[in-house]
């Protein structure tokens, strides 16, 4: 499996394919990932310049630790398959599917790059996947579209196309997309993969952006898309475990990984019972903490 | 001759005892006479002092062929003034004029004409830009402009190294005897502390205004008994242009960040305490350090004691919260500056000479904690421009850059690394217009440097845990990403020097090669 | 690559350029109009040569607007014009005549 299947990916930030002024050092922001936009944020008729860019800020522009999620075009379009090759070749990290519908999609798409890894000579197995839900057929079907691939890092819902086809629109607290978001949640976790909630548009309402990213993470969200760097710290921020949170994860993984070492399973830690199933929630805890810039520990997962 | 910066300054402008620049304060304790006007007594009663026209008091003031006339920039880009005088004066046949000015805009395009018809043969100012600066960059002007910072500027004229035959002053109201206020008309600016030198040390003073109000304008800025004449025009400016109806503040993410880090800088220095000073540019990063400084006072419940410099609304807005105890003016941006000059009983207008002179007892900048600047380049000396562009023409003002900078505790340039294709930060710049002796911290969005002279604000960032690099690792990663720039071509000939704010010769600014397409055809 | 007919790729953005290339009888002309021409106008016109003739294209006039375009979006907006200008908009050779 990709090592860098379940990185952390609190942020992902678009940005179209199409601007040079935008793709040239968005890393200075830092957010986990950074999505260049080939779909809606392109013209119709600049899909090809769009690709061009791309493919030089892929192999020129150095984004160190933060990664390069590329969207590609619907697969009801002409351009998905061109945009497939020039992802692959020019080493995204991965690909997000938009307007994923079913998990057929995913293994279209997955056919396609592994041709295109065998063409540009790539390690097989390198461009990992996410899946854009955007209707409520993909919505419903979540948990095949998440087991369909084993590249398939996690899914995503997209807010704009879902509440149209809802017949809604965006509500402070979110009423419109509690059964979706639940739903998306549920067979992400089922599937053992990530999910990552949509972009808030309005970027003069910071307090309502902070409510919906503050429920994102009492739901057990990984992270949110997000439109401007002007949004970045906000998830960061409310995504960064306690003080707490961080003394007691330490402690988790180390009786643990203690105890393991003297061939323990089960052992108790303050009167509760804790095992190794316990490990990778305290290790994800740990990698937060890492990221907020609030541990500076040796314990690594 | 090598200056202390490295400079090679040419032997023949080091006539008249001036000298290469020797470091910040190599003229400390010196001791000079400071010049009077020649003044022709007003003995007799009269009513008014008011002329018909522009035309009238360049006559009476017996203008001549060779004369230096000075104007101020409180105006900015809406200014009237330059042009109208200018005009008439060249209207009456006369030549050779050297304007004087606190500082020139785009406003003033119409006199690159007047530079190539001989009728303006010097400049002396702090800012040159549009078509002026192209003029005086190819070579059009007779005698090399003189630029010089806006504390050097008062320098220039307390020593007697300026001499100005005639001021002319726009002002917002005026009443017939000469009291002017920058306030009370229809194109208010606030202040007029550029003026205030002039209006002592010129030999005629002449002030245009379009708000004639009754006797006495008090308290006036220019006061009468310095006045020779008064002219009452249309419009002295376009208002609008005047003062922003208000300076948006930058919604960029990546001034945003620059200016997040410059207030987290400041916090980390032992400056940030109860009762410190501080001034900022107008500039995008420069002004919205004030939003982030609201916060950290607070959180640390401390005020500031005093803010001066350009004034507009985020100090304001500090001043009325309660934390500015003091701001002093100099210069206003914003009809919300406007506004509470005079009228907040806090907010005081201040010469320039109290603003930032460094050759006389004592000026405010030297009390600075902080000051946060802007710069076009800036090179791993730590040596800043901001009058040429990276292109070599003449194109921006050192204004108070190189008086706060030399005065703060603590100077931060904040820049982006690079703009567009142009690296800010470089090898070499192509002009210095402040001394990396008065540069302190760089903050960019790449990354923050400290000068190395200045160990002890290293310390205090790294106690504070927020990271620095070098400025030569910033050079290299700005040439990393842009390439490195090919080097300018320019010809020998000086056509402006870049005088220190003590008098001594910081730099020159060499004529510009002519443009040419390299190569051609392949 | 052959230039059949004009075509135009990239925009007056900041940081963008906009290119045109146009059939010609004859060699490669290059015409530049840059911001920054004087410390990078010899730099921009070797990349779009060393493009052009990646893509081998040995007849073409082309004409650049540029606006402080780093390197790779010079050579992305040449490459586009190119392709654009002999109609192909799919298979392109990712990692080979388009390359660093």
């Amino acid at each position: 499996m990709n090592a860098k299947k379940n990185r952390l990916r609190r942020t992902m930030m678009f940005l179209s394919a199409q601007r040079p002024s935008l793709m040239k050092d968005a890393y200075i922001y830092r957010p986990d990932s950074v999505m260049f936009d080939l779909e809606d944020a392109v013209a119709e008729n600049q899909k090809d310049s769009a690709r061009f860019s791309l493919y030089h800020t892929l192999r020129a522009v150095d984004y160190g630790a933060v990664e390069r999620v590329v969207r590609i075009n619907g697969l009801d379009t002409p351009h998905w398959r061109e945009d497939v090759r020039v992802c692959v070749a020019g080493g995204a990290d991965a690909i997000r599917i938009a307007k994923c519908e079913c998990a057929q999609d995913v293994r279209t798409v997955e056919a396609a790059v592994e041709e295109a890894e065998r063409e540009f000579g790539r390690t097989p197995g390198e461009t990992l996947l996410m899946g854009a839900l955007e209707s409520p057929r993909g919505v419903l079907n979540a948990l095949e579209i998440c087991t369909a691939s084993e590249r398939l890092f996690g899914i995503a819902i997209s807010g704009g196309d879902f509440r149209k086809c809802m017949q809604t629109a965006y509500r402070p607290g979110g009423i419109e997309m509690l059964a979706a978001r639940g739903h998306i949640l549920l067979a992400a976790r089922a599937a053992g993969v990530q999910c990552f909630d949509t972009v808030f548009t309005d970027l003069d309402d910071m307090e309502g952006f902070r409510a919906e990213v503050l429920q994102n993470k009492e739901m057990g969200f990984d992270g949110k898309s997000i439109i401007s760097p002007r949004q970045i710290r906000v998830v960061h921020e409310i995504f960064a475990p306690t003080e707490k949170e961080i003394r007691q994860a330490e402690r988790i993984v180390r009786a643990i990984r203690e105890n393991a070492d003297k061939g323990v399973g089960v052992f108790t830690l303050d009167g509760k019972m804790l095992d190794i199933a316990f490990l990778p929630g305290a290790e994800r805890t740990l990698a937060l903490a890492r990221a907020s810039g609030l541990y500076e520990g040796e314990l690594q997962p | 001759m090598i200056n202390a910066i490295g400079r090679d300054i040419p032997d023949e402008l080091l006539a008249n005892g001036r000298e290469v620049f020797r470091g910040n304060n190599h003229r400390d304790g010196r001791e000079y006479v400071r010049p009077g006007p020649r003044v022709r007594a007003h003995v007799r009663p009269q009513e008014s002092k008011v002329v018909e026209s522009i035309r009238e008091a360049i006559v009476r003031c017996g203008l001549r062929d060779g004369m230096t006339v000075s104007f101020h920039h409180h105006f900015r880009d809406g200014d009237y003034i330059v042009n109208s005088v200018m005009k008439e004066i060249e209207a009456l046949g006369i030549r050779g004029i050297t304007i004087a000015a606190s500082s020139l805009g785009s406003a003033h395009d119409p006199i690159a004409q007047m530079i190539e018809d001989g009728v303006v043969t010097g400049l002396q100012t702090s800012g040159i830009r549009g078509r002026m600066g192209e003029a005086v960059s190819a070579g059009k002007l007779r005698t090399p402009a003189i630029l010089r910072s806006h504390g050097g500027r008062v320098r220039a004229i307390e020593e007697g190294e300026l001499h100005i035959d005639v001021a002319f002053i726009g002002a917002p109201s005026c009443d017939e005897y000469g009291n002017a206020r920058g306030k009370g008309g229809k194109s208010d600016c606030g202040v007029l502390s550029y003026a205030m030198a002039d209006a002592r040390y010129a030999d005629k003073v002449v002030v245009i205004t379009d708000a004639l109000v009754p006797f006495p304008n008090f308290p006036p800025s220019i006061e009468a008994v310095d006045v020779d004449c008064v002219v009452v025009v249309d419009a002295i400016g376009d208002p609008a242009k005047i003062a922003s109806q208000a300076l948006r503040m930058t919604q960029d993410p990546r001034d945003l960040m620059m200016a997040e880090a410059c207030a987290r800088v400041m916090a980390a220095t032992p400056w940030f305490r109860d009762g410190y000073s501080f001034q900022t540019g107008a500039g995008g990063p420069s002004l919205a350090v004030n939003r982030f400084l609201e916060p950290l006072m607070v959180e640390r419940g401390i005020t500031m004691r005093w803010a001066i410099g350009g004034i507009s609304r985020p100090t304001v807005d500090l001043l009325n919260k309660g934390l500015i105890h003091t701001v002093v003016d100099a210069q206003d941006f914003d009809i919300a500056a406007v506004n509470s000059v005079h009228e907040h009983p806090r907010h005081f207008e201040i010469s320039t000479s109290q603003y930032a002179n460094p050759m006389n007892k004592g000026a405010f900048v030297n009390k600075l904690d902080f000051v946060i600047l802007a710069a076009l380049e800036i090179d791993t000396d730590f040596n800043v421009n901001v009058v040429t562009g990276s292109d070599g023409i003449l194109r921006g003002a050192p204004g108070g850059h190189p008086d706060a900078a030399a005065g703060a505790k603590c100077t931060i340039i904040v820049t982006p690394l690079v703009r567009g294709r142009m690296p800010t930060v470089c090898e070499r710049v192509v002009t210095v217009t402040t001394p990396g002796e008065s540069v302190d911290v760089l903050v960019t969005d790449y990354g923050i440097a400290v000068n190395p002279a200045r160990q002890d604000i290293s310390a205090a960032l790294e106690a504070a845990r927020i990271p620095t690099t070098t400025i030569g690792a910033l050079k290299d990663r700005a040439y990393a990403i842009v390439g490195t720039p090919d080097p300018l071509e320019f010809e020998d000939r000086v056509v402006a020097i870049m005088e220190a704010r003590d008098g001594t010769l910081l730099d020159v600014v060499r004529q510009i090669k002519p443009l040419q397409q390299p190569g051609g055809s392949n | 690559m052959e230039i059949l007919r004009p075509a135009v790729a990239g925009s007056l953005e900041s940081s963008d350029v906009q290119v045109t290339v146009e059939p010609e009888r004859e060699g490669i002309s290059i015409d530049i109009s840059s911001s920054v021409m004087r410390q990078y106008g010899r730099q921009i016109r070797n990349v779009v040569a060393e493009t052009l003739e990646r893509l081998e294209v040995r007849s073409a006039r082309v004409t650049l607007v540029d606006k402080g375009a780093l390197d790779c979006t010079i050579r992305a907006r040449v490459e586009c014009a190119v392709f654009r200008s002999s109609g192909r908009t799919e298979g392109i050779p990712w990692g080979g005549a388009v390359r660093e």
